[in-house]
């Protein structure tokens, strides 16, 4: 790569060509007040004018995010005309926004606000008509709220990248455009999966997770067995929230701060990953040995599955039957440790932390009930457990390490941490799988050809004892479409396939922690690309501390199988721990 | 949402046949079938979606940024009240309201019975003759709010013979 010289404030620096003056600013260690780029330009439109200064051989000021810089170019980022003038685009963008900060559970990571801070941008400068407002609150998961909207196009750009879904789009034009899928429909009628990435890199509220913390304060007051059940990623981020650096678990911290909240049982989901990978590892033996449908393809990810219905209705037999994790531990907590508390099922209520919207969607799902009792109540996401708990005063920072509650469950193995990554469910499975076949644990315990921490297909042939598995593992729609339609084709390769709604697998789940490089100054610059990595390698890194690797070698699923479900798959289980799926319409019929 | 039939559904796909080779097909297609139906509903973009791979989305934010497109069927007769600069100056804007007023729907709606539609245009090239309204193809020149409901029952009129 050729390099240029430029300067920048007067200083001569050396970057490389073709890069964006906002980039090579960047390199040479100015951050010039921005909206519009944002992980490699995704979404990159020039449009807000946000990020406007002074270069030589421009006509009047350049918006510094998409103007490349060339040889010799003098760049102004402070003179007073550079200055004033993205004071005045960000006041333009607040003359068309609600401006209820206060009450916005974006605050803290909007970067709307942000630039208006650094910019100084002033109060009511531009006063005038606003926009028609739409408010979409009718999805479980998402919720969309245009008043706060700045037409940027990150959401739009990030469903199509991720999923190749482009669910929302541009509606109508100049004062009246609006985000929105199509006929400014809610999410709930759209073919939407309520994945949330579109909430991830959101710069202002305009996209949300849909609370659920009402319905657990509810759930307090009216003097219901709360029990709370934490998924495996979230210990990988919520540390972030508390400013730890990204990539710290704080497992124990995260334990004493739920303990804290009142919550009247701490159950790791890991124990519902282990019970996953013992009905699931004995499905797929079954599906081997007695030819059934194959490829079978993993059901933990409600994105993954919502998106299942809608567009592969006939694939649907390749799902496999069980329920995911904290669905299956719900109806465990309901059914036998309901019992052995003495407790009715129905005055017990499970919250399950997720690092993902689509479980808000998936919990009232008609087919995750026993006897009309749904197995979750409420799902909080990483970001609303770390709100719950900024509320109470807690000083997470502080607190102990404390440990899971364990009575009839809280055992887990290091398969079941791993859950929250890419390739981790399949790795858990193989670990079982390996065993049942064998008779013997898989030596290395690890399989590391299918690891990884981003979208993309992965795929590889593990031979146990001469019988050969193949598998493949895809996270995003866009990687899962590849390998579903060489199913519809006949021309799939594979035994078992791991599908993850989110590029990454949970741990870059919709209601994980922002990633806003610009509001996280103490991580490295390129924290956008890392980040998987490193929430990845702290459950890699749980998994080795564990004694326990194997699903099956948890003690608390040994005895929860020999008291109470008999074998994996049996009819008991199949009762408890399995579910069915239906193909779904895209876009339904609403009324109008 | 209303099924298509068999038959619509093969005429779209041929339509988006006809543009397979094209880098950006989408507004290409999108003009064939508003000439060919009048209008382009949701189902039928959901047919072209399929075919070109361009999300539903995508497609709904074109036809509803050009004015041309139409999500719902067009009356028999579309009258186009331009109300560029030369013809409002004119006093477009009263022929318009007039239009309105008798037909009682406002611009961009159709009537009732299916018999007309109301558009407001932006400037149709015929400040020569301004306010120009253009009706189904036939252009009124220097219309005045006098003769509206002439023109009016002219074509209702019309419709009288033919029932």
């Amino acid at each position: 790569m050729s390099k240029v010289n430029i300067k920048i404030e007067g200083v001569s620096y050396q970057v490389e060509e073709g890069l964006t003056v906002l980039e090579a600013a960047k390199a040479c260690g100015y951050e010039i007040p921005s909206l519009c780029t944002y992980n490699h330009g995704e979404c990159n439109q020039g449009s807000c004018r946000v990020c406007l200064v002074e270069a030589t051989g421009a006509r009047g000021l350049v918006a510094s995010c998409v103007y490349p810089v060339n040889e010799g170019m003098e760049i102004r980022i402070s003179t007073p005309k550079a200055v004033e003038a993205r004071r005045r685009s960000v006041e333009l963008l607040l003359s068309n926004h609600n401006q209820n900060c206060q009450q916005c559970d974006k605050n803290g990571h909007c970067e709307l606000l942000h630039v208006a801070q650094i910019t100084g941008a002033r109060e009511g400068k531009y006063q005038g008509i606003h926009s028609e407002t739409y408010l979409d609150e009718l999805a479980p998961g998402l919720v969309r709220d245009t008043s706060k909207c700045i037409l940027c196009g990150r959401c739009i750009a990030r469903c199509s990248n991720a999923h190749g879904l482009g669910i929302l789009g541009f509606e109508n034009r100049g004062f009246r455009t609006y985000v929105s899928p199509a006929e400014n429909r809610s999410f709930a009628d759209s073919p939407c999966i309520q994945c949330g990435q579109c909430v991830n890199v959101c710069p202002t509220g305009a996209l949300m997770e849909h609370s659920e913390i009402d319905k657990v304060d509810a759930a307090v007051k009216a003097g219901k067995h709360v029990v709370i059940q934490a998924a495996p990623a979230v210990r990988a981020a919520l540390g972030e929230e508390f400013g730890y650096p990204v990539g710290t678990p704080v497992t124990g911290k995260m334990i004493a701060a739920m303990r804290r909240l009142g919550f009247e049982r701490v159950y790791d989901v890991n124990f519902g990953a282990d019970l996953t990978i013992m009905e699931e590892g004995t499905e797929l033996l079954g599906r081997l040995q007695s030819g059934g449908t194959l490829p079978m393809i993993t059901s933990c990810s409600p994105g993954w599955v919502n998106y299942a219905e809608y567009n592969y209705g006939d694939l649907l037999p390749h799902l496999s039957s069980c329920k995911s994790p904290h669905e299956m531990q719900g109806a465990v907590i309901k059914s036998v440790w309901a019992e052995s508390m003495g407790y009715a099922p129905e005055d017990v209520f499970v919250v399950s932390v997720m690092p993902c919207v689509a479980k808000k969607f998936e919990k009232q799902r008609d087919q995750l009930k026993v006897n009309g009792i749904a197995d979750v109540d409420a799902v909080i996401t990483t970001r609303e457990l770390a709100r719950m708990i900024k509320r109470s005063g807690i000083l997470f920072n502080r607190l102990p390490d404390e440990d899971w509650d364990s009575d009839i469950m809280g055992e887990y193995s290091g398969a079941g941490v791993i859950f929250g990554v890419t390739g981790g469910v399949m790795e858990a499975a193989l670990r079982t799988v390996y065993f049942k076949l064998t008779g013997q644990e898989y030596g290395p315990i690890e399989f590391k050809e299918v690891r990884g921490h981003d979208a993309g297909i992965r795929e590889a042939t593990i031979d146990i004892n001469g019988t050969k598995v193949s598998v493949a593992i895809a996270s995003g729609m866009k990687s899962a479409r590849v390998l579903l339609d060489e199913i519809r084709e006949g021309k799939s390769k594979y035994q078992f396939i791991e599908i993850m709604g989110c590029p990454g697998g949970c741990i870059n789940g919709g209601g994980q922690p922002y990633i806003k490089p610009v509001l996280m100054p103490n991580e490295p610059d390129d924290i956008i690309d890392t980040y998987k990595e490193k929430r990845a390698e702290a459950l890699y890194s749980e998994d080795e501390r564990q004694t326990i690797r194997q699903s099956h070698n948890n003690p608390d699923i040994m005895a929860l199988y020999e008291k109470y479900l008999g074998e994996p798959n049996s009819h008991k289980a199949h009762e408890l721990l399995h579910t069915s799926y239906a193909a779904r319409v895209g876009f339904n019929e609403v009324a109008k | 949402m209303a099924k298509l039939s068999d038959q619509s559904v093969r005429t779209i796909v041929e339509i988006c046949g006809r543009y397979k080779d094209e880098k950006t097909p989408l507004m290409m297609i999108l003009s064939d079938i508003q000439n060919e139906y009048g209008y382009i509903p949701l189902e039928v973009q959901e047919v072209v979606s399929k075919e070109t791979g361009i999300s539903v989305a995508e497609i709904y934010g074109v036809v509803t940024f050009y004015s041309f497109f139409s999500l719902q069927p067009k009356g028999k007769y579309v009258i186009g009240c331009c109300l560029g600069t030369a013809c409002y100056v004119k006093g477009a804007q009263q022929v318009i309201d007039k239009f309105s007023e008798i037909l009682n729907i406002k611009p961009g709606e159709t009537t009732q019975d299916g018999m007309f539609t109301l558009d407001a245009l932006r400037c149709i090239g015929a400040c020569g003759i301004a306010p120009a309204v253009s009706i189904s193809g036939t252009v009124y020149p220097k219309v005045s709010v006098d003769q509206v409901p002439k023109i009016i029952e002219e074509y209702r009129a019309k419709e009288g013979e033919v029932a």
